[in-house]
């Protein structure tokens, strides 16, 4: 599923809204987490999952074609930690042997 | 890093602000956003948000672990796992932000 589709699938769902509200939507909602994620807050999603930040240290990296070091800075990455509920339901939610 | 933790509320907020619907109504298409998400990778689809990043599920074979406590073997079942890969507009936001 890509953007379009998704923000297809809310439009059909709500035919109160125009396909460019829900794209409107849907840009505002993965722009705040952006925005978060930026700030080095977190969004927490019960039963989704969690977005964090984590600090990568400065290290000596290597360009591997050349076998050259070249210094990597330290910085900040993205982190998405999936949720219990939405884990479980990968496998079969509590199915017997299913954990 | 800041220790701030946004929630749904935060997100129907933006939606309050941006595009002017009510509480009620933002709250909902929150929630149908992160559930029609949800139900996509449940399904086994990988969804793809640009400038956002990939979200993709992961088959993994059953494996022998062990019990770090007992050092007991215990099989591992064959699972899926999900894996979330940040887009280039986002890794270079968050690494151009604040200075974790």
């Amino acid at each position: 599923m890509i953007r379009s589709e998704l923000v297809q699938k809310i439009a059909e769902e709500n035919p109160n809204l125009t396909q460019r509200h829900v794209e409107r939507i849907v840009s505002t909602v993965f722009e705040e987490i952006i925005a978060a994620l930026e700030r080095g807050d977190r969004v927490e999603l019960r039963g989704f999952g969690a977005f964090s930040v984590k600090a990568r240290d400065a290290r000596t990296g290597r360009n591997p074609r050349t076998g050259a070091s070249v210094a990597v800075s330290a910085k900040a990455v993205p982190f998405f930690k999936a949720g219990k509920l939405l884990r479980d339901r990968l496998n079969g939610e509590g199915e017997p042997g299913g954990r | 890093m800041s220790e701030n933790t946004l929630t749904r509320m935060d997100l129907s907020e933006a939606v309050v602000r941006e595009v002017g619907l009510s509480r009620n109504e933002s709250a909902l298409l929150v929630e149908s956003i992160i559930q029609n998400i949800s139900d996509a990778l449940v399904a086994g689809e990988s969804v793809k948000i640009s400038s956002f990043g990939t979200f993709s599920v992961r088959s993994k074979n059953a494996r022998m672990g062990r019990n770090p406590k007992t050092g007991e073997e215990v099989p591992i079942t064959p699972r899926r796992v999900l894996t979330f890969r940040p887009s280039h507009v986002l890794k270079a936001r968050v690494a151009g932000g604040a200075p974790a």
